[in-house]
């Protein structure tokens, strides 16, 4: 009964979604208000009708319902309650559902806060996000339909792949999406925005929190997958440059590039044209992401079955979305007029000069990402491309704009004399050059690419540090504090984002040069040394757990002698999916991390095992953090909430809703 | 007139950038893709020397040999019609099995075995990887889909 409420549901929301998609658009065209009012009922709808269905299929779940094809597939009675719930997200079909319902879940949030947008662009902005979840709920409802019944029910479920069995399958998928879709609110934003043939400094002022905070979300949802990957697929790598990472990733390029091409669009009004193009790239990105990962075209632990339905429906909905939004634009951009110009040397050449070199990272991933299915489809052969092509394009191409990131913030819009820029920056360069060399010196191994990559990590925070110094010494408050508060959140907010950056680009140089990883026979009674580190073989035992056995090894580690850490590996082994998995054993620190897993055992006394030590790893993701807590920054400045009342204000006003 | 030049430079130097970017993309691209072949291809000589590359096929019954003292294994990989011994000094990955599917990169020795500096086997047990199916395939012995692409489960 409940999976038939559910279907129900689902059919329901479609034809909110429907009205969302069309009555508000018609209305804007007509500018009949009546219409346009239907938006906000719609929205609400929608999104109770999705959150309803996919509570169903979380109710099948937990009720161990194995009538019903996807809880038999990837469920088991054994599983604990919290991978019941995660796994509802775990097959293709609900982690489709789960889009749908992020997608309902942005759309109220911006019905909720569109109450003082003028009334043509809100129901623009929501009859676009409309639009779009008509399209997902196509696809859910007729090529991935989660509550198709199992007829007779299956007496025991097939269980969820183990690798998912942990916290990350249930914070990962959901933030990941969160991202993904928030993304779509910039788009509708840019579309509305070409509708009505009107990008001004408001419309990027109104863009701008909602594509932080998605840009946020990727950020964590990201970062979370590596580290996830890191500890669980056994083998201490964080960073694949899988097809399905890539996937990720390249809405997160564009998504920053975005961020920063808004900025330069609400302050000096340029960069229109690009920011909507770069609005519509990362959506159509993360829609190519989600056919990338969903379809099967790439076979993963994120990629279920392979149904050729599904990915035409995806591909024709993609070419639909870009399509449909470049004619847009290609109809409305010559009225989109270019604003102020600006020199050579200029706050907005730096932010052009970082736009390009992320699209052109973009493109470069999208490259090594797509070539090798092309040439599959086309039967031209079987290549792949491995993290080498990655590596080689990626230090070149974000080279230059770690270095512009230093120096941006500190240049004048429109024109920035190089001498003056010299002079501010000459003692943060010098800072950052002496410790980038010494550095490597006392860790005592000296080469290029660590100078070069600690140089980013000092120069960002050095020049940052410049920037903020300078701007409290030419506050004409009295205090410190007052000083402080003259300045926004959002310019701390992207100083805070910014170190984030050198850090995460400290913790990759650390880990790249200085990791220490040993494969080796180990007995037991034995030890193995790595780096600093003393790691002795005390015993291997047995274990069991709810849905699984397995053995256990017990390390410890000593350093100078000193015990540092008890450290117990595990092999596991699942009885219902019949899959053995390595869990890593690890020792997490702020300067480094120690990993051990256990590989084979080759008699009752001897193992296989891996040892690493991986210096400052942790700061990889706590980086990523930061930069997300800068974006938080950024969207908690007062300013997008106080103009957001005058905004309101000339909306009230008599003809101002068609004016703004 | 000075503006005209002045975006003249801009425009120079923007395609400049794009360019020398575009071919360094284009470079790396080129000499980092990893060709695949199939055991026969190999036996036949096919293969570019010096170069890694991909193998693809089933790793034959029983091949699996460890080297004393030491975490490398040898085992041997096959396409039914051609076979070649592969060593590797790692630690294999928990799917691999005798008689399943298997994917490694490495280079072909001087002495004829494949060096493999990687050994791929993905995340679950029924995952059979595209190139061990196509190289079966191509030397004329298709394997059936694996179970996991078979949409209901067995109710049994």
């Amino acid at each position: 009964m409940i999976p038939e409420l559910g279907q129900l549901a689902l059919v329901l929301a479609l034809v909110a979604a429907l009205v969302l998609g069309v009555m508000p658009l018609v209305g804007a065209y007509r500018n009949d208000a009546a219409l346009m009012r239907q938006a906000g009922p719609a929205a609400m709808a929608q999104f109770l009708l999705i959150a309803f269905a996919f509570g169903c299929l979380v109710a099948s779940f937990v009720a161990n319902d194995f009538s019903v094809v996807n809880v038999a597939t990837n469920s088991n009675s054994k599983l604990p309650v919290q991978y019941r719930v995660a796994a509802s997200w775990g097959s293709h079909e609900g982690s489709i559902l789960l889009w749908t319902l992020v997608m309902a879940v942005w759309t109220v949030a911006v019905a909720l806060k569109s109450r003082h947008l003028p009334r043509v662009l809100a129901a623009r902005v929501l009859g676009v996000m409309g639009l779009v979840n008509v399209g997902l709920l196509l696809f859910v409802l007729f090529t991935s339909n989660p509550f198709v019944r199992l007829l007779p029910g299956a007496p025991e479920g097939r269980d969820l792949n183990p690798l998912l069995q942990d916290p990350g399958m249930v914070f990962h998928p959901p933030i990941l999406y969160v991202g993904y879709v928030g993304f779509s609110v910039a788009f509708a934003f840019a579309l509305a925005a070409l509708m009505g043939g009107r990008l001004d400094a408001a419309w990027a002022r109104w863009s701008r929190p909602w594509t932080t905070a998605a840009w946020c979300f990727l950020t964590c949802g990201i970062a979370l997958g590596s580290f996830w990957a890191y500890y669980e697929l056994g083998w201490g790598g964080w960073w694949f440059w899988d097809p399905v990472e890539n996937a990720s990733f390249m809405p997160w390029l564009t998504g920053t590039a975005l961020i920063h091409s808004l900025a330069v669009t609400e302050k000096r009004g340029t960069f229109k044209s690009w920011t909507v193009l770069l609005a519509i790239m990362t959506f159509s990105l993360s829609l190519l992401g989600t056919f990338l990962v969903r379809s099967g075209v790439i076979t993963s632990v994120h990629a279920f079955a392979t149904d050729p339905a599904r990915g035409v429906f995806i591909l024709i909905f993609l070419a639909l979305v870009i399509g449909i939004s470049l004619t847009i634009f290609a109809a409305r951009a010559p009225r989109v007029g270019l604003g102020a110009s600006f020199s050579l040397v200029s706050r907005e050449s730096m932010l052009l000069g970082n736009n390009i070199l992320l699209v052109v990272a973009m493109a470069a991933v999208l490259l090594g990402t797509l070539y090798p299915l092309v040439l599959d489809v086309l039967d031209a052969g079987k290549i792949s491309v491995g993290p080498p092509y990655f590596d080689a394009v990626f230090y070149p191409l974000l080279a230059p704009a770690l270095f512009l990131m230093g120096v941006a913030p500190l240049a004048r819009w429109q024109q920035a004399p190089i001498p003056e820029l010299a002079q501010r920056l000459k003692w943060a360069f010098a800072i950052a050059l002496i410790g980038s060399i010494v550095t490597p010196l006392v860790l005592g191994d000296w080469s290029l690419l660590k100078v070069s990559g600690f140089l980013f990590a000092f120069w960002i925070v050095a020049a940052s540090a410049t920037a903020i110094v300078m701007r409290l010494k030419a506050a004409p408050q009295r205090t410190l504090w007052a000083k402080l508060g003259s300045n926004s959140a959002s310019y701390y907010g992207m100083h805070v984002a910014h170190i984030g950056i050198a850090a995460f680009v400290f913790g990759v140089t650390m880990v790249k040069s200085y990791d220490v990883e040993k494969d080796v026979r180990v007995g037991i009674g034995d030890s193995v040394v790595a780096g600093a580190y003393k790691f002795d073989f005390k015993s291997v035992g047995d274990v069991r757990g709810p849905n699984y056995s397995g053995m256990s090894g017990r390390f410890e580690v000593t350093r100078d002698g000193k015990p540092v850490a008890q450290m117990q590996p595990e092999k596991r082994f699942y009885s219902t999916t019949k899959q053995t998995m390595t869990e890593a054993a690890i020792d997490h620190g702020l300067s480094r991390d120690l990993y051990v897993s256990l590989g084979n055992e080759i008699d009752s006394k001897t193992w296989e095992v891996r040892v690493q030590v991986k210096p400052f790893i942790n700061w990889i993701w706590i980086g990523c953090l930061i930069m997300a807590l800068g974006g938080v920054f950024a969207i908690a400045d007062r300013r997008y909430h106080l103009r957001r009342k005058t905004a309101a204000a000339t909306a009230h006003a008599p003809g101002a809703a068609t004016a703004t | 007139m000075k503006p005209r030049h002045r975006r003249m430079i801009w425009i120079a130097a923007g395609l400049g950038a794009l360019g020398v970017a575009t071919a360094l993309v284009l470079n790396a691209f080129q000499s980092n893709l990893v060709f695949f072949y199939t055991p026969t291809q190999i036996a036949n000589g096919e293969i570019p020397k010096s170069k890694s590359f991909r193998i693809g096929g089933m790793v034959e019954d029983k091949s699996l040999q460890r080297i004393p003292n030491s975490v490398g294994v040898t085992f041997v990989v096959t396409d039914s019609a051609k076979s070649v011994p592969v060593r590797f000094d790692g630690i294999l990955p928990d799917l691999f099995k005798e008689g399943r599917g298997v994917v490694a990169l490495g280079h072909l020795g001087a002495d004829g075995n494949f060096v493999a500096t990687d050994v791929l086997a993905k995340h679950d047990e029924n995952y059979m990887p595209p190139e061990a199916a196509e190289a079966m395939r191509l030397a004329g012995k298709p394997i059936g889909a694996p179970a996991q692409f078979q949409q209901a489960p067995s109710a049994k």
